[in-house]
Parts: structure tokens; C-alpha cells; sequence
């Protein structure tokens, strides 16, 4: 198992990989706080959408993504569409667009299949260098917009009854969403990134016994269940998204059997 | 403008507010700091869009709404927020509320029923046990105005009474308007206590009185 995890070929992979599931987790549980946790599939759709757009005009698959993920959760924001209406419209356009696209063009439906089943071990300096810069920017921001979206969440009336521009908390939270999943679309792939976001947070919210613990929590299981799967895929020569996700689903099995009781009285 | 000096914390001159259309009003109050005004009156008199008016969530068709400059709302429904499962505890519910840090679990001041429920996740308490902490993350800010919407839901008895004690502490230098079905809550802990009326509000006599 270490040779495989400390093997150059693989190192550049799976640092990047390591990087986004933990950061993933802590978005997943943010937008499963903002009852948006549909968020991940929403926006991994659009930049699974845009990063085959932006090949067939020249623009590399990286920036393409991110700049449809973006876009989206820039428009959402402006729209104000919260809660899961707004990322199922962005599952179907996505989803759309990127099999019409993919169906469309040679390069496209390449680039589509392993955005679908995930090509984590082609991860390169540049989605290297995207994760760190995701996790700087969460690093500054995301203890910041801790307590408005805390706040918003269970003192709804707070922002407008003193007059708050809560759209700008707002629109930084859907921008780090929007750029966590394009970059992790694009490494992990769409259905890995999907479970990276909702599984740890799912069962961290069952778990953990406070906020703080809920976010070290998804980190953790992202972290761990990732790990697995990497060894897991090469080992036994499986494609690693559906690994990936298979491996997160048990214990989130596990969690669900043991059904804790969210509420009392 | 609508006031006069000195100014209350709070004066509502002839405002007529609702949604689509008008559902309360015209209605006239000052509100000083300080007080705790109730509001009382049946279903349909248009008491929580008064207090959804106040809190900016409503829209207001004419009159005015005036308050103090610089004062801060902290405005609860009637029921909290309950989501399937809310993995936060109640200490770090106050601190999302903006609960002031030196101050809301100070010993003396944080009441006693509370004291434990700081450390258990909100969605392992019972509806009542929230409800009052809920209440108490509103007054443990620095809000200047608070407004409650039948406070005294899923409150046994016990409860009830721990929450009739904290309003009754909690109100030097700011001012508190709750809204509520439960008369005798009312009597106990306002100041001053309106009936609401197809007419609008009337003042009517409290146990309590202005400057109890």
C-alpha cells in the first residue's frame, strides 16, 4: 500500500486529490447547513458542461470549468434562487450540455467519459496549483462567513431586519462552492466529487456533537475514505470514481443503521 | 420623519402595512427603552405582519416607522428554525446569534435552566428547552429591539415561568415588543399591553403597569 501512496508517478494525483477531500467535506457540510447540499451535483454538472465547452473553443478544461461553475454560482446568487430548485436547473443544463457536446466532438467525448468515471490519475501541477489556491482563499474566508451563514440559517429575519448586504457573504460562500467543485469535477471527477461533498457531511451531521466537530468530522471521513479508494483503485484496477463512492456509501450505511435519533420531544 | 423629541426607541405613526395588500393598520405606538409592550388580540388582526413591518419583512403601505438611529433588531418567529438534524450546540448557537462573548454565559446572568443545555446539540433538546434558548440568543445580543411572536410556543409550565424570569431581567436599556395569544404571559412580564382590534390597537391596564 505505501508504495503505491509514495510512487512519483502517482504523488502529484493524489496530493492534489488529498487536498480537495478535505476541503470538500467542509463546503458539503456549509451548503448541507443551507439545506443546497443538490449544490455539488448542480455545479460539478456545469463544470463538467463548460470544461467540454471551453475545449472545443481552445480554452483549457480547467479554466472552462471553473469559469462555468463560477458563472453559475455568481448567477444564483444574483437571481436569489436559494435552496435546491436552483442547482437541479443547473443538473439538467449541465447534464444536457454535456452529453450533446460530448456526442458532438472526438476530444469531447473522451474528455465527458472520464469527467464521468473520474481521472484522478492524470491530476497535474495545474489542478495542483488550483487546490491550493481553493484552499487559501478558504483558509481567509470561510472563518468569516461562518457566523453570517450560522446566523442566517437559524435567525432568518436577522440580515433584513437590520439591513444587511447579505448578498455578499452570500455570493463569496457560492463562489468558493462554485470553484471547490469545478476543480474538484475536473480531478476527482463529477460523481466522486458529488459524494465527497454530500457523504462526509451527511454523516458528520448525524455524528458530530457540535458545528466545530462536524466540519474537523466530514474533513476526516473525506480524507480517510479517499485514501482508501486510491489504493483500493490501483490495487485492484477498478476506475476510481465509482470506488471512491462506493467506499464513502459504507459507512454512510453504517451511520444510517445505527440511527441516532436527531430530535427529542 | 414622524417623531418628536425626545425620541422613543421606537414610534410607529399611522402605519398601514400587510403584503399584497393592507392587513393592519393604521396603528400608532411608542415604544422607549426599557419597556416591554405586548401585544394581544385574535387570529386575523394582523399582530405578527405588525412585527414583520418593524423587521423590514413586511411592506408598508402608509405611515411610518420610525426608529431610534444606530438601533440594532433581533426579530424571532414564531416557531425556530428545526432542521432534520442541526449538529450545533447551544453555545455556539448564541455565538451565531452575535450573543456578546463576555457576557451571555457570565454566571448570574445566564439562567440557570440554560446552563446545561450549552454544551448538547440543539436538535437533542426538547421543543421547549430550544424555544428558550432560542429566546435567550435574541436577548443575549446587543440588540436594542427585540421582537418575540408567541415566545411561550412549546412551553410547558416549567419553562413558561423560566422565560417570564428572563424577560423580567433582561430589559434595562432596550425594548422589547412580543406579540402572543397567552394573556396571563403578557400581564407578567410587559410593561404596557395593547389589545389588538379590528379598530386598532387599544391600550388596556396592566398588573404590571408602565414603570414596574
Amino acid at each position: 500500500m505505501s508504495e503505491m501512496l509514495f510512487d512519483p508517478l502517482f504523488q502529484l494525483p493524489l496530493l492534489t486529490g488529498l487536498l480537495l477531500a478535505g476541503l470538500l467535506p467542509v463546503l458539503g457540510a456549509l451548503a448541507m447547513l443551507r439545506d443546497e447540499w443538490l449544490a455539488a451535483l448542480g455545479l460539478a454538472h456545469l463544470a463538467s458542461a463548460s470544461a467540454l465547452l471551453g475545449q472545443v473553443l481552445g480554452v483549457p478544461a480547467l479554466i472552462g470549468a471553473t469559469l462555468g461553475a463560477l458563472g453559475g454560482g455568481a448567477i444564483k446568487t444574483f437571481l436569489a434562487a436559494r435552496g435546491n430548485i436552483a442547482y437541479a436547473f443547473m443538473i439538467l443544463a449541465g447534464w444536457s450540455a454535456t452529453l450533446l457536446i460530448g456526442a458532438n466532438t472526438a476530444l469531447g467525448e473522451q474528455l465527458a467519459r472520464s469527467l464521468v468515471e473520474g481521472q484522478l490519475y492524470f491530476a497535474g501541477i495545474a489542478e495542483l496549483a488550483a487546490g491550493l489556491l481553493l484552499l487559501a482563499l478558504c483558509i481567509r474566508y470561510l472563518p468569516r462567513l461562518m457566523r453570517p451563514v450560522l446566523r442566517a440559517r437559524f435567525f432568518p429575519r436577522y440580515e433584513t431586519a437590520n439591513r444587511l448586504a447579505a448578498w455578499r457573504w452570500h455570493l463569496g460562500l457560492d463562489l468558493l462552492t462554485a470553484g471547490g467543485l469545478a476543480i474538484g469535477t475536473l480531478t476527482l471527477g463529477l460523481m466522486g466529487t458529488f459524494a465527497l461533498v454530500l457523504v462526509p457531511a451527511w454523516i458528520a451531521f448525524r455524528l458530530a456533537p457540535s458545528w466545530r466537530w462536524t466540519l474537523i468530522g466530514a474533513s476526516l471521513t473525506g480524507v480517510v475514505g479517499y485514501l482508501l479508494a486510491f489504493v483500493a483503485a490501483l490495487e485492484l484496477d477498478q476506475p476510481f470514481g465509482p470506488v471512491l463512492v462506493g467506499g464513502l456509501l459504507g459507512p454512510a450505511l453504517l451511520t444510517g443503521w445505527l440511527g441516532r435519533p436527531a430530535r427529542i420531544g | 420623519m414622524c417623531a418628536s423629541d425626545p425620541r422613543p426607541l421606537l414610534q410607529l405613526d399611522a402605519l398601514v402595512a400587510g403584503y399584497a395588500r393592507p392587513v393592519v393598520g393604521p396603528v400608532s405606538l411608542r415604544l422607549a427603552r426599557g419597556e416591554v409592550l405586548g401585544l394581544w388580540g385574535p387570529n386575523g388582526t394582523g399582530k405578527s405582519t405588525l412585527l414583520k413591518a418593524i423587521g423590514r419583512s413586511a411592506r408598508v403601505f402608509s405611515g411610518c416607522i420610525e426608529l431610534e438611529s444606530g438601533a440594532t433588531l433581533a426579530h424571532l418567529d414564531q416557531q425556530p428554525v428545526r432542521l432534520p438534524a442541526m449538529p450545533v450546540t447551544g453555545r455556539e448557537l448564541l455565538r451565531a446569534a452575535g450573543a456578546r462573548p463576555e457576557e451571555p454565559e457570565r454566571p448570574g446572568r445566564l439562567p440557570d435552566v440554560l446552563a446545561p443545555l450549552l454544551k448538547r446539540r440543539i436538535d437533542r433538546l426538547s421543543g421547549g428547552q430550544y424555544q428558550l434558548l432560542w429566546v435567550w440568543s435574541a436577548l443575549a445580543t446587543g440588540a436594542d429591539l427585540i421582537l418575540l411572536d408567541e415566545p411561550t410556543n412549546n412551553l410547558d409550565p416549567a419553562n413558561r415561568a423560566a422565560l417570564i424570569e428572563i424577560l423580567g431581567r433582561e430589559r434595562d436599556g432596550r425594548g422589547v415588543l412580543i406579540v402572543s395569544h397567552d394573556h396571563d404571559f403578557l400581564e407578567r412580564v410587559c410593561s404596557r399591553l395593547f389589545e389588538a382590534r379590528d379598530t386598532g390597537l387599544v391600550e388596556v391596564r396592566t398588573a404590571r403597569g408602565p414603570e414596574s
